[in-house]
């Protein structure tokens, strides 16, 4: 409740307290810069994060559900070797469907490693039988077994190999993405830390005059508190204002480049960053609380 | 009748040397008394110790019957309300107007400002400044200041007023101007102290209030005699 009342009177208290502080320019340049380059880096911090997820979540759900049986034999054993494992596909419990892929989608596949203009029909093409796995899928070691048996061209790949070092980077990337946030709230409470015991001790001759006349250390306090935490909180504001604004940019998600050109909110993710002004107010809050009361401290 | 700032064999040293030892002072309600000696005597440091600027090394101080040794800083804030100081720097906050800072302490105590506003008034026209409220202090003369500084000293009402050289720096008229602003205040019942090493001015002074001169010498302070 006190923390609730003391940034009740930064926002809406004594502001004729506020003039007793002289305006210091450099300190409050300073001050209102590095919260909005913070919170701008904040924001892009935050998008990082959050289109890792969900591309961790895309790439899981996305490939956790299909696998594919390619098909390496001899063009004379190809059409027997694919009829057999599509037979055996069709018997298994888990497996909701089972096809071949046309000789169109696989040029579709390889078109964008080789290009439309060579030849793929004079190539080896193994053939690729596309699997759809029902909720709880199928035993894939035994999948493997029945398939090497009747089928010796045949191999299964269920994606794993994938699926588990993309999730592991995405999610690798998350971290970072949250460290780099902690990092940059740590930052902005050095530096405005140091903000404000500059500012402090430039304003030395004030705080005695305010002590003389019988001001409390904490109304001197407040009034340099209240200073900084309203420099913060408008430079984190206009931060995050640029910050969304660089996202919104962006270039829309595209296939070829889902990562680069996803990267950005959706629906209420866009709201997240609206908090970030009022963490800067509270980080600014404390580190200029803190200032103050050493730095009042060290003039006693 | 309990003296409002009492000092009981205070002492003060500096560097490693003595400024003062066992000094006695006691300073009743409604009393008068100027501080007096030579510079670098340690009028201002006897002052700033009756105003818990500085503590004493040895002996007691207290203040409005309280031993300052056993105040807090927030303590001391309010002690402060109570004592007006004049500095012969006056300190003020230069980008304050001369109203502002006048109403300061008013302000700093939580009071209301505009019930302050009417005895702001009276206050300005007590030490002529009416036509200068709006103005910075450093568009101010030195005896401007010194007036100005006086009515933010009093603006609280305060039952002690203690004023450091405030006559250093200006002329006999002005110097006799603020002096007699000061003897009005004793007479309206506050407590006076004050620091001058202008023996003229107190001199000036006699046919107007009963005040005592101490005087620092040998690191103690004397109640001067018939050798004023």
């Amino acid at each position: 409740m006190s923390i609730l009342n003391s940034l009740g009177d930064v926002f809406g208290g004594d502001k004729q307290a506020d003039r007793i502080v002289p305006p210091t320019g450099f300190t409050a340049r300073l001050t209102s810069f590095t919260a909005a380059a913070m919170a701008f880096l904040t924001v892009f911090a935050l998008a990082l994060s959050l289109v890792t997820g969900r591309l961790a979540d895309r790439w899981s759900a996305e490939l956790a559900k299909t696998s594919t049986v390619r098909i390496s034999a001899p063009e004379a054993q190809l059409a027997a070797q694919s009829t057999a494992v599509l037979n055996i596909l069709k018997t298994t419990p888990g497996i909701a469907s089972a096809r071949l892929m046309t000789e169109a989608e696989q040029h579709a596949l390889l078109e964008p490693w080789f290009g439309s203009d060579l030849p793929l029909e004079t190539l080896p093409i193994p053939s690729l039988i596309e699997v759809v796995e029902q909720e709880v899928g199928p035993d894939m070691e035994g999948l493997r077994l029945r398939l090497t048996a009747e089928a010796p061209g045949a191999v299964l790949d269920d994606h794993t190999r994938w699926r588990r070092p993309l999730a592991a980077a995405a999610a690798r990337l998350r971290l970072l993405g949250m460290f780099s946030i902690v990092l940059i709230l740590g930052a902005t409470a050095a530096m405005i830390t140091l903000a404000a015991q500059a500012a402090l001790a430039a304003n030395r001759q004030v705080i005695q005059v305010l002590r003389l006349i019988g001001a409390r250390d904490n109304y001197i306090a407040k009034a340099f508190v209240r200073r900084f935490t309203m420099r913060a909180t408008v430079g984190a504001f206009v931060g995050m204002l640029v910050g969304m604004l660089g996202i919104f940019a962006l270039p829309a998600a595209a296939e070829e480049g889902a990562f680069l050109t996803g990267l950005g909110f959706r629906g209420w993710h866009w709201m997240i960053p609206l908090v970030i002004p009022p963490i800067a107010a509270f980080v600014a809050f404390w580190s200029t609380r803190f200032a103050a009361t050493r730095s009042l401290d060290r003039m006693a | 009748m309990h003296p409002l700032i009492e000092l009981k064999k205070a002492g003060f040293s500096y560097g490693g040397g003595d400024i003062f030892r066992d000094v006695d002072l006691h300073l009743t309600k409604g009393s008068f008394h100027f501080l007096t000696g030579p510079s670098g005597s340690g009028k201002t440091t006897l002052m700033k110790m009756c105003y818990q600027a500085l503590m004493p090394d040895t002996g007691t101080i207290k203040v409005f019957g309280k031993d300052v040794r056993a105040m807090d800083r927030d303590d001391v804030a309010i002690v402060r309300r109570r004592i007006g100081v004049v500095h012969q720097d006056c300190q003020f906050l230069d980008h304050l107007s001369v109203a502002e800072n006048i109403l300061l302490p008013s302000q700093v105590a939580g009071r209301d400002v505009t019930q302050d506003v009417a005895n702001l008034n009276q206050l300005l026209k007590w030490v002529s400044l009416t036509d200068h409220m709006n103005a910075l202090p450093p568009q101010l003369s030195g005896g401007e200041r010194q007036r100005a500084a006086l009515a933010r000293a009093v603006i609280l009402s305060p039952e002690v007023v203690i004023a450091d050289e405030p006559t250093g720096n200006l002329d006999w008229d002005m110097a006799q101007r603020l002096l007699n602003l000061l003897i009005e205040l004793n007479k309206m019942g506050k407590t006076v102290l004050m620091a001058t090493h202008d023996m003229n001015l107190i001199r000036a002074s006699r046919q107007s209030v009963s005040a005592r001169v101490l005087r620092i010498q040998g690191k103690q302070v004397h109640l001067a005699g018939a050798d004023l």
